[in-house]
């Protein structure tokens, strides 16, 4: 019923979370939109689960599950960067780059 | 039913309004206020999609736990200012809008190809409640369910190691 609706929300939440990690410096702000896009997915699992049954739900559940692991690990890399080059601007932190 | 449409239309609205301001603020903090906000409303679209038990983990576990964590983290590293912006210049801002709309636009055609919107519909009163969820969670899906918690046994300990001064 509300699926198409549904499904456009989730399409512009993800681009939107694209957008920012694209156009951010900020690590934290980036870690931030890569946690909007996750959840744009978690809409579109949603959505589809009203529809097909409630294992999309289930999905979700994992989902949900491997943000949370990726939030404590993803923040405590940067907490190490931070700590060695006193700044979360991704513009200085380019020791890879040739 | 119609009622149930308004309400989408306006919490849709809501999410997307409040992840824009979350993506183009400059402070840290109000960015994560902002976000903040759009995972609320996407728990009233969740209420609203028959997924109540995920509405309440989406309250509990993101705008609770993990939301607090980024605001901790942006505490601790006192960057609760709003420094010089920190988009990138005009050639970064072109690409980024345009890759992001060629993916929106990607995203709105994929969803023609969805199943039939005329499919049978199984929504029932109590399809997002949680016996439903928790039956097949603690029978079809028990491996994944114990491997989530291997998963987040090793994000405690790698936090635990990274964020550690000397072990």
């Amino acid at each position: 019923m509300l699926l198409g609706p549904a499904l456009a929300v989730s399409a512009t939440l993800f681009a939107l979370g694209v957008l920012g990690v694209l156009l951010r410096r900020n690590a934290i702000v980036i870690f931030m939109c890569v946690e909007l896009m996750l959840n744009a997915a978690n809409l579109a699992f949603v959505a589809f689960a009203q529809q097909l049954g409630v294992a999309g739900q289930i999905f979700v559940f994992f989902v949900m599950a491997v943000a949370a692991a990726e939030a404590a690990v993803g923040l405590a890399i940067i907490l190490a960067v931070y700590r060695h080059r006193h700044t979360v601007d991704l513009q200085n932190i380019n020791l890879l780059k040739g | 039913m119609d009622g149930t449409r308004i309400l989408f239309g306006g919490f849709a609205v809501l999410a997307i309004a409040s992840a824009g301001l979350c993506i183009t603020r400059r402070n840290p903090v109000a960015s994560a206020l902002w976000l903040v906000v759009t995972l609320f409303s996407l728990a009233a679209l969740f209420v609203l999609l028959d997924a109540q038990f995920i509405a309440v983990l989406q309250v509990l576990v993101y705008a609770g736990a993990i939301m607090v964590l980024f605001l901790f983290v942006i505490m601790l590293l006192n960057l609760g200012r709003a420094g010089p912006t920190d988009l990138k210049g005009p050639l970064g801002l072109g690409v980024g809008v345009l890759l992001a709309g060629l993916l929106l636009v990607q995203l709105l055609v994929l969803r023609q190809a969805g199943p039939a919107a005329g499919g049978p519909a199984r929504a029932t009163a109590e399809q997002g409640m949680i016996p439903t969820v928790a039956r097949p969670l603690f029978t079809a899906y028990l491996v994944p369910f114990e491997i989530t918690s291997l998963l987040l046994l090793a994000a405690i300990v790698g936090a635990v190691v990274l964020a550690k001064r000397k072990l």
